[in-house]
């Protein structure tokens, strides 16, 4: 049986600095490797729509006709799996987190301005295979 | 004559931080029956097996729970890499063993301060938690993701821990052991918690056995059944033994959680010594086929994860048996004959996880 047995913790507590931080005048705690927000460079997006695809939740569509990719935030799980399959690797994870919205719609849409790049003339025969794969890249 | 009196409790209760619904009947204040129903936050996670690639599946797994995620996506691993003919390398199985136990340390601090909540010790409760931050810490740091890690893939582990992280994790985990063992005294000792929780809710070692009770549940009524002793991942070359009380009362089953904390931390001392060098995954060579049965230990009792495949990118049937839906029962044996006012607590000391029970 002990009675005060929390005294010498409580009592720590309350001489040692706040556990919390003062958010939001303080930011908020991150690490390299924090998974925050997927971001995309739409200058290097080749429209593959390998990162619509595996997507788990289904939060992201890639529209091949309109140039546009878009990310649904409230259903984006943040799971950094369109991150990893990136062929292009245009899709970049950040670490800070995407604020909060107002209306049940947080889709982002942006215009891929990627373009292919224009296929260098043919100048002679037997090059052909190294090419075809620094094209495609 | 005392009349007998229908309470429902749940799923929305000031103490109660999981939505199940029990119905209880009552004699005056004593409990003579308790009718447990769960549907209330069912998605359906079994089912979409069979919409997304077994490589994708392992994300959905993961959020099957919000505490116990990493685990739940290291069974069904383990069960699709016994469909895929896929050994993984020893470096990925210490590095899962590794926060396998980092999520055990945070499921047992959160349910502490949880448990602590629930008799009415909000100071134990914040002191818990703050201590399970620092847990979650080392995960953010290390996966990316403080509750859903994401690190696990079929063949191996996404990222690997450099080996200045390892020492670091090796020195942090002192503090949290100090910093536990305050905690743990309070909770072993003090009298206001012991007043709450002794000769409560009491479930015999045959009523343990017979009623299929798992993890610290069944450990506290002095079934010892521990599935890290069957030597998944790496807890074949790390020694321990299970932690077992024989009382079977709700600060049996306090004590039960509190020491296995320790114990998670010795097995990532001893993970972080032993952990040999090399690659951290392996590509699986074909589609998976055929039916298996993963079993691992949770912070709340076994797990079970059987997936079956035909041979192409998507399982034909998932199916997830958790430990809290086996631990019902139990519950259930516990509630007859305890007074109203320590339903919460009983309730509470099976740890029960419905977002897990109902996938």
């Amino acid at each position: 049986m002990a009675f005060f047995e929390m005294a010498k913790t409580a009592i720590g507590t309350v001489l040692r600095k706040p556990a919390t931080r003062r958010y939001p005048s303080v930011a908020p705690k991150s690490t390299p490797l924090t998974r925050g927000r997927v971001s995309i460079d739409p200058s290097r997006c080749i429209s593959c729509g390998m990162c619509m695809k595996k997507c788990p939740s289904g939060a992201i569509c890639v529209r091949k006709e309109e140039k546009t990719w878009s990310i649904d935030r409230l259903k984006c799980v943040v799971c950094n799996c369109c991150v990893e399959v990136c062929p292009a690797h245009c899709l970049t994870m950040e670490t800070s987190y995407f604020p909060c919205v107002t209306e049940h719609s947080a889709i982002d849409v942006h215009a891929i301005t990627y373009v292919k790049p224009e296929r260098p003339k043919r100048p002679e025969t037997g090059e052909k295979a190294g090419e075809g794969t620094a094209e495609s890249s | 004559m005392p009349r007998r009196i229908v309470v429902p409790f749940g799923p929305q209760h000031p103490v109660l931080p999981e939505p199940i619904h029990l119905d209880l009947v009552l004699k005056d204040e004593h409990v003579e029956e308790a009718l447990p129903s769960i549907g209330y936050i069912h998605r359906g996670l079994e089912t979409l097996v069979t919409r997304r690639e077994y490589p994708e599946y392992v994300y959905i797994a993961e959020r099957t729970c919000g505490i116990c995620s990493f685990i739940h996506g290291m069974t069904y691993c383990q069960a699709v890499e016994k469909l895929v003919d896929c050994s993984v390398p020893e470096r990925a199985l210490f590095l899962r063993t590794i926060w396998s136990e980092y999520s055990r340390l945070h499921s047992h601090l959160l349910w502490l301060g949880l448990f602590a909540d629930a008799l009415g010790f909000e100071n134990l409760f914040m002191a818990s938690w703050r201590l399970r931050e620092s847990v979650l810490d080392v995960l953010e740091e290390t996966t990316g993701g403080r509750v859903i890690q994401g690190s696990c893939k079929v063949g191996g582990v996404r990222r690997d821990i450099p080996g200045e992280t390892l020492e670091r994790m090796r020195s942090g985990l002192d503090t949290i052991e100090r910093e536990a063992g305050e905690i743990a005294d309070v909770f072993l000792r003090d009298d206001s918690i012991i007043s709450r929780t002794r000769g409560i809710g009491v479930l015999s070692r045959e009523d343990a056995y017979a009623l299929g009770a798992v993890g610290p549940t069944a450990r506290a009524s002095g079934v010892g059944i521990d599935l890290r002793k069957t030597g998944y991942a790496a807890y074949g070359r790390l020694s321990f033994s299970p932690v077992v009380e024989t009382a079977g009362d709700c600060h049996a089953r306090c004590i039960v959680r509190v020491k296995e904390i320790f114990t998670s931390i010795d097995l990532i001392r001893q993970a972080i010594a032993k952990i040999p060098d090399g690659p951290v995954e392996e590509k699986p060579k074909k589609n998976p086929e055929g039916d298996y049965f993963a079993r691992s230990e949770q912070p709340r009792g076994e797990l079970v994860h059987y997936v079956k495949g035909d041979g192409s990118r998507h399982l034909v049937r998932s199916r997830i048996r958790t430990p809290t839906l086996t631990n019902l029962p139990s519950l259930v044996r516990m509630l007859k004959g305890c007074n109203l006012a320590d339903v919460p607590v009983i309730v509470l000391s099976i740890d029960p996880c419905i977002g897990c029970a109902e996938r």
